[in-house]
């Protein structure tokens, strides 16, 4: 099965369009053992929004970070207007006018907004000390047009991941971008800030400045972007318009699969029909309380059953998730696994009880990139593994293999280091640490988030044989297809309390909508005054 | 001139596939970890051939009996800094523990002993509790003992220098056993004990693991807060050994400067062997190489007749070598 290399109809390099802003020709970029980017061209157009896709590792991240001087290629050129350019380093691009966002946000967290969005160009008096008052006034205008009303004298800390990426956004737009650069920008909004952020896309479309836009969700794609790139194994596949390429063939350049294996395999990998949940739950949570954070929180897991738990941004599905596992301080509230009540709350007493949490934040909470994929999956298993505090290595050895082979875990040898992993194995190896355990109960807290295509499709269908054989598994996910496709029952929250629960026909994307819209915000609502305050 | 291909197909290797030797000789990841064993033969290399009767017996036998109570400080202060920790209190212990011992070796050797390794464990526990349980910076906990453990050990002390003249005692630090002197073997063993610990047992393994990423070590079930204390009371523990060992040798307690500047030449041997500051990772032999090289340059100098002064510029100069190797690997 050769991969397409190309679609034939691709309009490559039209004559009559816009000039290009920013092109990049012939660019390798080589690291010891690995050739991330090989001989890659392609070029931005002023006023176009420019898709870049590609599954982890096809070389997206290195790519723009070659355009934004990080790296310095190894052959080829950057042109920048049809001039050659080459960055030294992050500063010179930007002075060019290419801005970043970056999928984790990169500011100062104990600086103001106003200082970080005019970070090394302060506004001066005529002492030359910065020029606070015209600071604040300038940030709170330039704010007011992303639809954010926030203090600029507060703390960025303080504030919500969704409303710091708007600060981040205001930033680059603000410093007379040519080319702006979107590295999964949505991943941490609310659909509302992503129609203000779409909006202010369209703005910068209006005023000629390009955007490289790049996504894993291909409902954006589609939405905003006029022409996509692929990248795959460090190698360019195609450049052209959007609206001409069928979703389908989009996805089979990224994965370098046939259309109809892609097809046979649907958008998301869960199977059509539900699972038999079993008669008794495995897990009861009830009153579960912890100040600010979760209100009276109650449900109950049953075996063989995926449960949704669906909610916006801040809703306290993680937090809920982080409870259920003993991981989050309670102020109330029991947890009883097979009708034993756990007697203490803790990440250790949970996992004894057959409750294993897969955290949202894989790099912060999951992994420990410097120990070997074979150390990170037996972490949790470590004490079963060992004799009188001795480890067996044989023992390990023979989980380990087990493991890899069944989520396909891709990596040179098992004592390869864990962060030189793509995200998709990443996760498969934390996967494996808490399948390892044999839990009875699997809590998984957006487990397909930022890894790419391939793995997704493989994690969905875990998830699904997971539950054939009988485990209760929780779903968190923000993506509300894979929610409503991959689980057989919804939980809805909303401010940290319980806001409805779907079953049945009513696992739809209507029924979810109507749970998430009809709610007023609980009254003892937790959202950081930051989110309440842009409308 | 025509800038045709260079006759040098080893450097301009295949993309992604250069030739694994050259490869590692760029790669910084390769100085940081074995650049310390290099650096040791490349000083012993120079005496060798420079340095008259530097490979004796004897000499070797100074050498070594200087650096091991350097060694044993360093094991544990391997074990802190792999949990992203470090223990500036280490020389205080020291102290301390020299201090207990006149005071109880009227009740004999043992019950002394026992005393002033338990002095040391008791030092760990608070700094491991400052850490785990308050949470405080283990920079900021340690400092607390680092200025207290000394008074302390003053004021146990009276502030005096006691003469000791316990023969068991003394023969720790002037004796010889199989013609290695005991304070050598117990460094030898010890660091032999601690390597076993952090490869395979799973106390070590958590340690590396709480090191390299707390949170998800936290999630995982591990006992993150037994682990803490229980690296600083070993780290403490082997404070006080390195304590009494140097106490037996100097055959008086003088707690008023025993172990000073220890804890960094500790956190230098440390450094130089090759463990990454920011944790996650121990590594046992390389601490002792570390330690090693350090000893003997100074003791190369010494020998040439340089000014301690220039033995310090030389040690600062090694410093930064390894910290520029570990933060190059960083950066990458």
């Amino acid at each position: 099965m050769a991969p397409p290399e190309a679609v034939p109809q691709a309009p490559e390099r039209v004559a009559h369009a816009a000039p290009a802003v920013l092109e990049a020709r012939s660019v390798s970029k080589r690291f010891p053992g690995v050739v991330a980017l090989d001989d890659v061209s392609f070029s931005l157009r002023a006023g176009e929004t420019h898709a870049l896709v590609g599954e982890n590792g096809a070389g997206k991240s290195t790519l723009i970070k070659v355009l934004t001087g990080v790296y310095r290629p190894d052959g080829g050129e950057l042109r920048l207007a049809g001039a050659p350019v080459g960055f030294a380093r992050p500063s010179e691009a930007q002075q060019s006018g290419i801005s970043t966002i970056y999928q984790e946000v990169n500011l100062v967290p104990l600086m103001s907004v106003a200082r970080n969005i005019f970070l090394g160009r302060e506004p001066r008096n005529r002492f030359g000390l910065i020029d606070f008052p015209r600071m604040h006034r300038e940030t709170s205008g330039l704010l007011d047009g992303f639809g954010v009303r926030v203090d600029p004298r507060r703390p960025l800390h303080t504030l919500g991941i969704g409303t710091q990426q708007m600060v981040a956004l205001a930033r680059a737009v603000s410093v007379d971008a040519q080319v702006v650069i979107m590295d999964e920008p949505t991943s941490s909004l609310e659909p509302r800030e992503v129609e203000t952020l779409f909006r202010v896309i369209e703005e910068l479309r209006g005023q000629g400045i390009a955007v490289l836009y790049v996504s894993h969700r291909m409902d954006e794609l589609y939405r905003i972007c006029d022409r996509v790139t692929v990248l795959r194994d460090g190698r360019h596949i195609h450049t052209g318009d959007l609206a001409g390429l069928d979703r389908m063939q989009l996805v089979s350049m990224m994965l370098g699969r046939d259309v109809a294996e892609v097809r046979r395999a649907g958008v998301t990998n869960f199977a059509a029909e539900g699972h038999e949940a079993a008669r008794t739950p495995v897990l009861t949570a009830t009153g579960l309380n912890s100040r600010l954070q979760l209100h009276d929180i109650s449900l109950s897991l049953y075996g063989g059953e995926v449960l949704g738990l669906g909610g916006l941004l801040g809703s306290g599905r993680s937090e809920t998730a982080k409870a259920l596992s003993g991981a989050l301080p309670l102020d109330s509230g029991e947890l009883t696994v097979d009708g034993t009540p756990l007697k203490r709350l803790t990440p250790a007493a949970a996992i004894r009880a057959g409750i294993s949490l897969l955290p949202e934040d894989r790099k912060a909470e999951g992994i420990v990139p410097g120990l070997s994929v074979r150390e990170n999956i037996v972490l949790a298993a470590m004490p079963r593994l060992s004799r009188a505090g001795v480890v067996s290595r044989a023992r390990q050895d023979r989980i380990v293999d087990i493991f890899m082979k069944r989520l396909r875990i891709k990596a040179s040898s098992p004592e390869q280091k864990v962060g030189e992993l793509s995200g998709g194995n990443q996760q498969k190896v934390l996967l494996a640490r808490w399948l390892c355990l044999e839990p009875k109960v699997l809590l998984l807290d957006e487990p397909t988030r930022g890894i790419d295509v391939g793995a997704k499709a493989e994690v969905q269908s875990l998830i699904d044989d997971l539950a054939r054989e009988g485990l209760a598994v929780l779903l968190i996910s923000s993506d509300i297809e894979e929610l409503i496709e991959g689980a057989d029952r919804i939980v809805v929250l909303r401010g940290g309390a319980v806001a409805g629960e779907l079953a049945g026909e009513d696992v739809a994307e209507d029924r979810l909508l109507e749970v998430l819209a009809d709610h007023a915000p609980a009254p003892g609502d937790k959202a950081p005054a930051a989110e309440e305050d842009h409308r | 001139m025509t800038p045709t291909a260079a006759p040098a197909p080893t450097k301009s290797a295949r993309p992604g596939r250069p030739t694994p030797s050259l490869a590692r000789l760029r790669d910084p990841a390769w100085y940081q970890e074995y650049g310390v064993y290099g650096a040791v033969a490349v000083v012993l290399l120079f005496n060798a051939v420079f340095t008259d009767h530097f490979m004796t017996a004897d000499n070797f036998r100074t050498q070594l009996v200087q650096v091991a109570p350097i060694v044993i400080v360093a094991l544990g202060m391997a074990l802190v800094i792999g949990t992203e920790g470090v223990d500036l209190s280490v020389g205080s212990t020291m102290a301390l523990a020299a201090a207990f011992l006149p005071l109880y070796l009227g009740y004999g050797l043992v019950p002394a002993l026992v005393v002033s390794l338990l002095a040391g464990a008791v030092v760990g526990a608070v700094n491991g509790s400052l850490v785990s349980l308050v949470g405080l910076q283990p920079i900021v906990a340690t400092l607390a003992l680092f200025v207290g453990g000394r008074g302390l050990a003053l004021v146990m002390a009276d502030g005096q220098l006691k003469q000791i003249v316990n023969p068991d005692l003394l023969s720790l630090g002037t004796g010889s056993f199989l013609g290695i002197p005991p304070v050598v073997l117990i460094a030898g063993i010890l660091a032999v004990a601690v390597a076993f610990l952090v490869r395979r047992t799973t106390f070590g393994r958590q340690i590396v693991a709480v090191g390299g990423n707390r949170s998800a070590a936290a999630l995982a079930g591990l006992p993150v807060k037994r682990v803490l204390i229980g690296v600083y009371v070993i780290c403490g523990v082997l404070a006080a050994l390195a304590g009494i060992l140097a106490t037996a040798r100097l055959t008086a307690s003088d707690p008023s400067s025993l172990g000073t500047l220890m804890e960094l030449s500790a956190i230098t041997a440390v450094v130089v062997g090759g463990t990454p500051l920011n944790g996650g990772s121990v590594r046992v032999l390389g601490t002792v190489a570390g330690a090693l090289l350090m000893q003997l340059l100074r003791a190369t100098l010494v020998k040439h007749d340089l000014p301690d002064s220039t033995a310090q510029i030389a040690q600062a100069a090694i410093i930064i070598a390894a910290v520029y190797v570990a933060r190059e690997r960083r950066s990458r």
